[in-house]
């Protein structure tokens, strides 16, 4: 019988402290929440796993947080549940995020027993000083060491996370950064442009001003109630140093596809870099519309044509009955036909090789050209979008501003 | 014969400062005059349109007749008149006073004698009318009705002695109010045998009815089938219906006689032709002279409207229209606005008019509006001879036609407290104004004179003047007349085009200064776009100010994964949400509200 595809995320919201900039859900806990939720995670797998007996999984991702702050013993655990509940294919993508300074070779080696077979390490920078700025817990030194314990235990597919437009950061120290990071040679590197989220320390520190999508937020965004009280924050924010301005921003992100590239790396989406055949298959299953089931606090699910999210309050998350399927679920939407198509392209348009008009066709049995014809006719005469046949894809300058392009994708109503 | 003994009429009407608690008075005459039940009661009865409740002023004037068996025995007929309570409507209101014998005073025991109150008396006394005061919310513990009684005498010179001290709100003493007015308020005189002499004082239109015209018969019989003429726009029917307005009904009547106030119905089909001052007269047997006082209601205040959906033109023209079938003194024409598309030059009274027609507009037709900056009406004298009336800053000639330019100028009465005088004073001095005098009401209040031009007071004035008054200071005006004035046309420019519905007239000295601050609020309100945009405020061609839109470099969101696609979805409607409230000039997208930029000039 031929399967359906099903991505897994399992989220582990703990860390050791929070970073200045972070706005995911993750915070410090007790080292005895972490037992109690991995078993409140496993009821909720026992409550879910019946209703994908179609499906067969191809990535699991576990993130967070920080997921490698749980001891292996959990993890092992966690891992040998999913694997009695679900099928999961043989050649499936199976990453855990990690953070340098919680690395053991102890729980690497745990990993590997499991079945990860890739690792994503949160670097952010290789300059010290801008690590602490972030409010990071490790130094470069830190990091190397957790990255050649990884390769030594056995690690064939890493990814390392940066961030570009970082305070005090110019265009000679983003570029030390991506080279002493290439020449580790990791297969995939996420190269994000740092994002002033509101409610963090940052948003205090820098403001609107500094802030990419925060105009968007609707004040009861759940995603911003992680718990945290700003003040709490042991950084001095007045000391840190301003952001680069946005022509720097831009400098730094144009750089990144050119030393990329010239280092074997192509940009596949926005901000993710891969030597060809490491691109990270479950992120891109988030861009073509892939069904996901997220487990876990606040994880985020697409399934049966329905978006919906896990409660965000863990006091909440760990009382609840959770062998009953959905318990936690909430803002579920069912996606209208429009919708489905209004997040192919906005979506899709976020990787590099663009949509594909054919597929459009296949998917939702209507000609992308009728539906979006003009639309894409218009950005292309202005530079921003490139159309080759069937694919169109964002220019550059399409990237550079691409939500003026994406929300141009948005149908108005009762087309 | 008569079939209502003219003695036993009252005709009258309440004058106050707003919020003195005229309306308040007036729902307490009704109910106690017995016509409605307290049940029957809704809070403010003659305020019956929503809008009008809300801002607690009455923007149409009615007549309202109750019957009052009084102390002596006798039975009463009360014609209460309502006169609307703002500058914009003052000629209303005079046409409201001329049809009264009579006025109640109402004065608020806790502020005491407002601007607008010495206005009003001043017209009611200009119309020979009984005026009488009552010291009104004695029950708030602030109030000071001896000092107010001293007051009225003082600085208005009639007797408050025996002024009733009223709660209107709580009905204490209301009973006086109701026997001082058939003590101290004349019966009406006149011949319900002469030939038919009625001023109307306000006309509505009711779609069974056609218009509906209120009248005071000053002369002579009206009844069913008299064919009446309007002596001034000469319109002539024959009535269909008298009757007089009962707290919320119509009720029909056999006539209506000298003395007496009421309706009449004669299928007109526009209150245009029934202009509020005009006399009413028997086509047959008319009378020698029109009543004195009419005048033709021309709009003070004009600027464009534009639907905010193009398609949504013929909606907005049909709105417009229903809406002047009710108010004569709303005036409107197609314009072309390149930046706006097509839409209605409109007139209005005054600012107050405008904004109660844009909020009607929104609120009873659902219409998105944009709304060009208002602009008075100047008069152009061109050097072949000829003067336009201008209307709309746009139509202004070119400079080397124009001999000399004219603006309206008001002369206003501004009453403030006297630790504020000093602070008022500057500010009509900003605002170009002429010191005339200033009188002490009292120790501690003063009356400033001044003459200040129109175009300086139709956007926040009042605004202005409450908040460096901390609120005390209160405010009338009367039209002067045209003064020639050093005025331009201050225009702007967008990414170099010049967008004309952001144009407007400015006195010279002031023209800088605005076009530079109307650059500031331009930047701040056109969202950044791919390339820059230089902002130009500009006079007879040449650039006096500028201000530059810096182009959006980055508008990326770089993470996007499971958990972000809802919320990325959320930022992405609200673009394009933002971007549907734009208009489209050349290559720039400027938000609708930035057309209104120029009213928000003075904002610290």
């Amino acid at each position: 019988m031929n399967k359906r595809e099903l991505e897994l995320y399992l989220h582990i919201p703990f860390c050791i402290r929070k970073c200045a900039y972070c706005d995911f859900l993750s915070f410090p806990a007790p080292e005895r929440l972490y037992k109690q939720y991995v078993d409140k995670l496993i009821e909720e797998i026992y409550g879910q796993w019946k209703n994908f007996q179609q499906y067969r999984v191809t990535t699991i991702f576990v993130g967070g947080g920080t997921p490698s702050i749980l001891p292996g013993e959990l993890m092992e655990e966690l891992f040998a549940v999913l694997y009695e509940c679900f099928d999961v294919a043989e050649d499936a993508e199976i990453t855990v995020e990690a953070n340098p300074g919680t690395l053991t070779m102890e729980k690497l080696e745990v990993y590997r027993q499991s079945g990860v077979n890739r690792l994503s390490i949160g670097l952010q920078s290789a300059d010290d000083q801008e690590l602490k700025y972030l409010g990071r817990i490790h130094s470069y030194d830190e990091f190397l060491k957790s990255y050649q314990r990884a390769r030594q235990a056995g690690f064939t597919n890493i990814n390392v996370d940066l961030m570009s437009a970082l305070p005090g950061q110019d265009l000679h120290s983003w570029k030390t950064t991506l080279r002493k990071v290439m020449m580790l040679k990791p297969e995939h590197i996420s190269a994000y442009s740092l994002m002033i989220e509101e409610g963090t320390p940052f948003y205090a520190r820098f403001g609107e001003d500094g802030c990419a999508g925060c105009s968007s937020r609707d004040e009861g965004d759940q995603r911003i109630q992680t718990g945290r009280d700003i003040k709490g924050t042991d950084m001095n924010l007045d000391a840190l140093p301003d952001l680069p301005d946005e022509e720097t921003d831009r400098a730094m992100y144009h750089l990144t596809r050119e030393l990329m590239a010239a280092h074997g790396y192509s940009r596949y989406e926005i901000s993710n870099y891969a030597r060809a055949g490491y691109e990270c298959r479950h992120n891109k299953g988030y861009w073509t519309g892939v069904e996901y089931l997220g487990l876990g606090l606040g994880a985020s699910s697409y399934t049966f044509n329905h978006r919906y999210h896990n409660t965000e309050d863990l006091a909440e998350y760990l009382s609840l009955d959770l062998s009953q399927a959905g318990a936690a679920a909430q803002d579920i939407q069912e996606l209208t036909l429009e919708e489905r198509m209004e997040e192919f392209m906005f979506l899709g348009l976020r990787l590099m090789d663009g949509v594909d008009g054919s597929l459009f066709l296949e998917r939702f049995g209507q000609n992308m050209w009728n539906v979006y014809g003009d639309v894409i006719r218009r950005l292309e005469s202005r530079g921003l979008l490139k159309v080759e046949l069937p694919k169109v894809q964002l220019t550059e300058l399409g990237i550079d501003v691409s939500n003026v392009v994406l929300s141009e994708f948005l149908l108005d109503e009762g087309i | 014969m008569a079939l209502v003994d003219q003695k036993k009429i009252r005709n009258f009407c309440i004058i106050a400062h707003i919020d003195h608690g005229k309306s308040t008075l007036a729902d307490r005459i009704i109910e106690m005059t017995g016509l409605l039940t307290s049940r029957e009661m809704q809070s403010q009865v003659l305020d019956n349109m929503d809008l009008e409740r809300e801002r607690g002023i009455t923007i149409k004037s009615q007549a309202v007749r109750t019957v009052y068996r009084a102390k002596d025995g006798e039975e009463y007929i009360f014609n209460l008149i309502d006169t609307p309570g703002h500058v914009d409507f003052n000629y209303e209101v005079s046409r409201s006073l001329a049809a009264c014998d009579g006025a109640i005073l109402v004065v608020d025991a806790a502020q005491g004698i407002e601007a607008q109150t010495l206005a009003n008396v001043y017209l009611a006394l200009d119309h020979d009318l009984d005026v009488f005061p009552v010291i009104n919310k004695i029950d708030l513990p602030s109030a000071r009705p001896d000092w107010v009684e001293n007051e009225i005498e003082d600085v208005i010179g009639i007797e408050a002695h025996d002024a009733p001290r009223i709660s209107a709100k709580t009905g204490l003493n209301v009973e006086d109010v109701l026997e001082a007015i058939v003590e101290k308020i004349p019966a009406p005189a006149g011949d319900p045998e002469a030939p038919l002499q009625a001023l109307i004082f306000d006309s509505l239109y009711d779609s069974y009815k056609g218009v509906i015209v209120f009248c005071r018969i000053k002369e002579g019989t009206v009844k069913k089938g008299t064919r009446i003429r309007m002596m001034a726009t000469g319109a002539e029917e024959e009535v269909v219906e008298v009757g007089y307005f009962g707290a919320g009904q119509f009720f029909p009547c056999d006539e209506l006689s000298a003395g007496m106030v009421g309706y009449v119905t004669a299928s007109i089909k526009n209150v245009k032709d029934t202009r509020v001052g005009d006399t009413i007269t028997d086509a047959k047997r008319p009378c020698q002279e029109p009543l004195p006082g009419y005048k033709k209601v021309t709009p003070m205040v004009y600027c464009g409207l534009y639907p905010a959906d193009g398609a949504k033109y013929n909606d907005l023209r049909e709105a417009l229209e229903k809406l002047q079938l009710n108010d004569a003194s709303l005036f409107f024409e197609p314009e072309t606005s390149i930046a706006l598309g097509f839409g209605f030059r409109c007139g209005f009274l005054g600012l107050l008019h405008l904004e109660i027609i844009q909020e009607r507009l929104e609120r009873e037709y659902n219409l998105d509006l944009v709304t060009t900056a208002p602009s008075v009406v100047y008069r152009v004298h061109k050097k072949n001879g000829e003067m336009i009336e201008l209307t709309n800053p746009t139509n202004l000639p070119d400079p080397t036609e124009i001999e000399y330019m004219e603006e309206p100028i008001v002369r206003a009465e501004i009453m403030v407290t006297t630790e504020f005088v000093g602070a008022i004073m500057t500010l009509c001095q900003e605002r170009r104004g002429t010191y005339l005098g200033m009188e002490y009401m009292e120790e501690t209040r003063a009356l400033l004179k001044y003459d200040l031009p129109l175009n300086e007071i139709i956007y926040d004035f009042f605004d202005a003047l409450k908040s460096r008054s901390r609120g005390y200071a209160s405010f009338d005006y009367d039209m002067k007349g045209y003064e020639q004035s050093t005025l331009v046309k201050l225009d702007i420019l967008i990414n170099r085009e010049e967008v004309d519905a952001l144009s407007f007239i400015v006195h010279a000295d002031s023209a800088y200064e605005r076009g530079r601050r109307m650059c500031e609020k331009l930047k701040e309100e056109i969202p950044r776009h791919l390339f820059e945009i230089p902002i130009q405020a500009a006079v007879g061609g040449k650039i006096i100010a500028r201000e530059t839109v810096k182009a959006m470099r980055k508008d990326v969101l770089a993470k996007c994964y499971g958990g972000d696609i809802s919320r990325k979805k959320k930022l992405l409607e609200k673009q394009k949400e933002g971007k549907k409230r734009m208009r489209q000039v050349g290559s720039v997208e400027i938000p609708q509200k930035a057309f209104m930029s120029v009213l928000k000039l003075d904002d610290e």
